[in-house]
């Protein structure tokens, strides 16, 4: 095989909450600065900028990551979902609205990390995953019950400077309840539709 | 940062040969160390092959038992995955006390294995460093070492390897298997990591250009009891002080199987074959576990401020090894 071009840019399209941004980036740029200071979607914050904060958590093909360790050229293909894609509409998620109702914040700069960190906690919870905390990680011991010392653990990647944990764990957990409610009405539904 | 070439590639041989045709490039898995890296100047590659996308993202069980690892598979995958909970579930653990959800997602096994050590001197492109500058010295062994390491260190470098997931996949034997240019390989995790001695920069055993492709986990019906435990100085999100992956077999109260690995305390997973020779068929209780553990850390060579680590290992070797006990009496 060839060896590559030696060019230090590419022309790339990013898939943005459904939106297709096509852009050149050099290289070295970051997918948190290509949002930020390229594509003005700015909800993301940069914190510390090497993976240790979490304020820039966006979520990649639908599961959390820091998108100041991650290339822009290399989420070319991937689907990313900012704080920006997490309403419909004036419909705020569940995780939103949970923050806004119990403060789940101080200062706000962490929050868009920890929501979109938080969205995923509930999916990966949903689907089953152990964390450090789990007592017993054996599949057959079925998922471990959403605790409080569940979701520290799970949400330990998003640091919060102002301390407001206590509040942000109680989002976290109104949110799983709203998620689990939304599920029980929604089977309940389906049951009556059934036997209507 | 310096300014560098990017490819994409599908294709195991296409990674190989083009890292092969350039010793300034890299592969790019989860970019979790290595662009943090490039960003301080550690790393300075001229070009990045990402592999992220190579159909290596499988986990398999083989016909002998074995459970086969793909490189890309991210450690979320790798700690989710039902026969990885069920049959090693110490590494389900040791993969989950590791860094944030967040990086989980992003990183892979692969890269995981390769991943640097947190020293902070090795960091710090302004400070002379025997890793990372051959020859230039290690200001860790006079200055600040309190999270260095205790086994087969040498003269010449103090830094302790960062994994969790190694630490489990060394006390389970796992075999890591690479391609290059010239046909594939495989390398014993036990032999994957050449000693220090004065040649800290020299990593690992593969050849020059290799693309590690997977890992695999040889059948150790052992591994079912296994436990792993990280101490670090916050309750979370956090590299080890120390950390032991165990597994224990016990019939008729005496010790049939044993595995043991310590994380935190060397410049690679630390198997502990000495405190496994003392375990094997020995009364599986207290004052065995205590003479496996002085064993083992009986070639421990503290450093002035790291000598805590030589009680945390021994607490850490009696505690684990009680608790697999009374569980496996259960």
């Amino acid at each position: 095989m060839a060896p590559a071009p030696s060019s230090t840019y590419s022309a790339i399209t990013l898939n943005i909450n459904g939106e297709k941004y096509a852009l050149s980036v050099d290289h070295r740029t970051t997918l948190l600065d290509a949002l930020r200071e390229r594509l003005d979607l700015t909800g993301t914050k940069k914190g510390c900028d090497q993976g240790q904060c979490g304020a820039c958590t966006i979520l990649l093909d639908g599961r959390r990551a820091v998108s100041c360790l991650q290339l822009a050229v290399a989420a070319q293909g991937r689907e990313i979902t900012t704080i920006e894609g997490m309403a419909q509409g004036e419909r705020l998620h569940p995780v939103q609205q949970a923050f806004l109702d119990l403060d789940g914040y101080q200062c706000g700069y962490c929050t868009p990390g920890q929501i979109c960190s938080a969205v995923a906690v509930l999916e990966e919870h949903a689907a089953g995953w152990p964390s450090a905390v789990t007592d017993d990680v054996r599949p057959e011991a079925g998922p471990p019950p959403l605790t409080a010392e569940e979701i520290r653990e799970r949400m330990s990647g998003n640091l919060c400077r102002c301390g407001a944990y206590v509040s942000i764990v109680q989002a976290v957990a109104r949110a799983a309840a709203t998620d689990a409610t939304d599920a029980e009405t929604a089977e309940a539904e389906n049951t009556a539709e059934a036997v209507a | 940062m310096r300014e560098f070439g990017y490819q994409r590639v599908s294709d195991v041989a296409d990674a190989v040969a083009l890292l092969g045709a350039d010793p300034d490039a890299r592969f790019l898995g989860g970019g979790t160390n290595l662009v943090d890296l490039m960003k301080t100047g550690v790393e300075r590659p001229a070009r990045l092959v990402d592999v992220r996308e190579l159909p290596l993202d499988r986990i398999e069980s083989t016909k002998d038992g074995a459970l086969r690892i793909g490189a890309t598979v991210t450690n979320s995958d790798l700690a989710a995955h039902p026969e990885v909970r069920r049959r090693y579930p110490a590494l389900t653990q040791a993969v989950l006390a590791g860094a944030s959800g967040q990086l989980r997602n992003m990183a892979t096994v692969g890269g995981n294995l390769l991943q640097r050590t947190r020293c902070g001197y090795f960091a710090d492109v302004t400070k002379p460093c025997n890793k990372r500058l051959p020859g230039s010295g290690c200001p860790a062994i006079e200055g600040e070492h309190r999270n260095h390491a205790i086994l087969g260190a040498s003269d010449h470098c103090v830094a302790v390897h960062p994994s969790d997931m190694g630490v489990a996949l060394t006390a389970f034997d796992a075999v890591v298997s690479y391609e290059t240019a010239d046909g594939p390989g495989e390398l014993p995790l036990a032999d994957f990591y050449p000693p220090v001695g004065h040649t800290p920069h020299l990593e690992t055993a593969l050849p020059p250009g290799a693309l590690i492709t997977g890992v695999t986990l040889p059948p150790a019906p052992v591994a079912a009891l296994s436990r792993y435990r990280k101490v670090r100085e916050r309750a979370s999100y956090a590299f080890a002080i120390g950390s032991i992956a165990a597994a224990l077999e016990v019939r008729d109260g005496v010790v049939h199987d044993v595995r043991l690995a310590f994380g935190a305390v060397a410049s690679r997973p630390w198997r502990a074959r000495a405190a496994e020779r003392v375990l094997r068929g020995a009364p599986a209780g207290g004052e065995t576990f205590a003479a496996a553990a002085e064993a083992e850390l009986a070639t421990a060579k503290p450093l002035p401020h790291n000598g805590y680590k030589v009680t945390l290992m021994r607490n850490l070797v009696v505690g684990v090894l009680t608790e697999l006990a009374e569980e496996a009496a259960r």
